[in-house]
């Protein structure tokens, strides 16, 4: 060590502490690193209520777009979105929406993709009806009111901001009973979930699930 | 009357010893609460938070280091983020990257009451990691960025999730609050902004080169008291400035620099102040190389 340059201020770095050092950092930031790709992963898996916003991208590409700025939520003006706090199983600052709370009403400029300022909410958006926020799914058979013929009811059907196109009231027969069951048409419905919110059955009897979730390649309809 | 150490010939008011401490407050308060007043109050100056903004319904702004990670996970550069982030750093370029740290950051606020409680306890250092820890966790976040392509400091950040919190909802967002301070408070010393945050490592880099800095204008007067390093929350940028002899600069060049301003406050002697950097003439005076001390 005598002939190690020795400037009197400076404590000489031992090599080995340096090393250790180095090696504990390199742990650190690796393990920080793991972690936070494991934690990415798991927030990709967005649970089946939470909706994004109309003109959202793929998940994997809104993730890499979205900056959790909250300026959609701001634009909204029915305050249907909300951005996810940590602690939920949504990515943190995303904005997403519960169908059954408060429904997307449809816009028809758009307030919420006009404030994004990244595109995660896609402005190729231009027209509502081309929204895509998942799509109405008449879940409960057993439990809907116009279907069991319990009540003729109609409330889904009514709600619908695109009527008669996106949900229809088809006639059905069943041995000697005549019944009208809600149906869902995949190619028109945004996904907007105003059905969802206005279902009278406590649990509601039709719900909005990601499109990916449900076969639409062979385009054909709810039935 | 018996008095033994009389005090300095001019004391100096609370005023000059507290002047950057209580300004930066006001700045950080100050800055939330235009944020706020909107939610609260339902005026929309601004809308938004620290990720991305909007004031007034016209100027956007974006943070550049987040614009940084959203590119490395492969998303286009929309016009508006890239006006946004050009803005931000600009500004920060120019006032010293780490000005965000010290004057905008909310968790700046938490790191600095665990580090009041660490000096009122009298607690030891403990963990010290490198400095340049935080430069490796800086390209840690673009890595997993492109790897996931997700922006992956967010999922975690606590700097945009504390702010966010505040404006748009809670949450679980107090965990964050409490690991952080407990981490500063008890694991290591300065821990989370001196070691840790890629967000201030970002931003130290963005100012390096920046216009706005603290000089030790006169520091021939130091009496080698220490208060400057005792304060400093990045006390190794100091040395250079206090310590070098004759030509070197007397400007704080280190990137890591916060431009908090505690040394000013703290600082008896007046030694330093704050400079431009282009328009400083300190360092062309002449120096009595012999007075300074040396360690």
């Amino acid at each position: 060590m005598s002939d190690y340059p020795q400037n009197p201020s400076w404590p000489i770095v031992d090599r080995r502490r340096f090393l250790t050092r180095s090696a504990q950092a390199a742990g650190a930031v690796s393990l920080i690193g793991l972690l936070l790709g494991a934690y990415g992963e798991q927030a990709e898996s967005r649970p089946i209520g939470a909706l994004r916003p109309p003109g959202a991208l793929a998940e994997e590409d809104f993730l890499g777009a979205c900056v959790r700025c909250g300026l959609c939520v701001r634009g909204c003006p029915y305050d249907t979105l909300k951005l996810a706090t940590f602690g939920t199983s949504i990515a943190t600052g995303t904005p997403y929406f519960v169908a059954r709370d408060v429904p997307c009403y449809m816009c028809e400029d758009i307030p919420c993709v006009a404030a994004c300022p990244t595109d995660a909410l896609s402005k190729r958006l231009s027209d509502i009806r081309d929204a895509d926020m998942g799509v109405a799914v008449v879940t409960g058979t057993d439990t809907c009111y116009s279907i069991n013929g319990i009540a003729h009811c109609q409330a889904c059907y009514l709600a619908c901001p695109i009527k008669d196109e996106a949900i229809t009231m088809e006639m059905k027969q069943d041995g000697n009973r005549i019944y009208f069951e809600p149906t869902v048409h995949r190619d028109k419905c945004t996904g907007c979930g105003k059905c969802e919110k206005n279902c009278v059955v406590e649990e509601a009897a039709i719900k909005v699930l990601p499109r990916a979730l449900i076969r639409h390649d062979l385009g054909l309809r709810v039935t | 009357m018996l008095e033994v150490n009389p005090p300095p010939v001019a004391a100096r008011s609370l005023w000059q010893r507290q002047r950057w401490l209580l300004l930066r407050r006001t700045t950080q308060v100050g800055l939330l609460a235009l944020f706020l007043l909107g939610p609260w109050f339902d005026i929309w100056w601004v809308k938004g938070n620290l990720a991305a903004s909007r004031w007034f319904d016209l100027v956007p702004l974006e943070d550049p280091y987040i614009a940084l990670q959203s590119l490395f996970a492969t998303h286009h550069l929309t016009r508006t983020a890239a006006v946004g982030s050009v803005l931000i750093a600009s500004f920060y370029w120019l006032v010293g990257g780490r000005v965000y740290c010290s004057w905008v950051c909310p968790v700046n606020v938490i790191t600095d009451v665990a580090h009041w409680c660490r000096e009122r306890l009298h607690l030891p250092p403990g963990w010290r990691p490198q400095r340049a820890l935080r430069g490796w966790l800086l390209g840690m976040t673009l890595l997993v960025s492109a790897l996931s392509g997700g922006i992956a400091w967010e999922l975690v950040n606590p700097v945009t999730m504390v702010q966010r919190a505040l404006v748009f909802g809670m949450g679980a967002a107090w965990a964050i609050v409490a690991a952080v301070f407990l981490f500063d408070l008890l694991v290591s010393r300065r821990g989370w902004c001196g070691h840790l945050c890629p967000v201030g490592a970002f931003y130290g880099l963005l100012g390096r080169q920046s216009a706005l800095r603290i000089a030790a204008d006169k520091r021939e007067a130091c009496t080698d008291c220490g208060d400057c390093f005792r304060v400093c929350p990045e006390p190794h940028v100091i040395t250079p400035a206090l310590r070098g002899s004759g030509v070197d600069t007397r400007l704080v060049l280190s990137g890591d620099c916060t431009n908090c301003g505690r040394c000013i406050d703290v600082c008896a002697d007046d030694v330093f102040k704050f400079t431009l950097r282009p328009t400083y003439t300190g360092d062309g005076r002449a120096t009595t190389v012999d007075s300074i001390p040396h360690s």
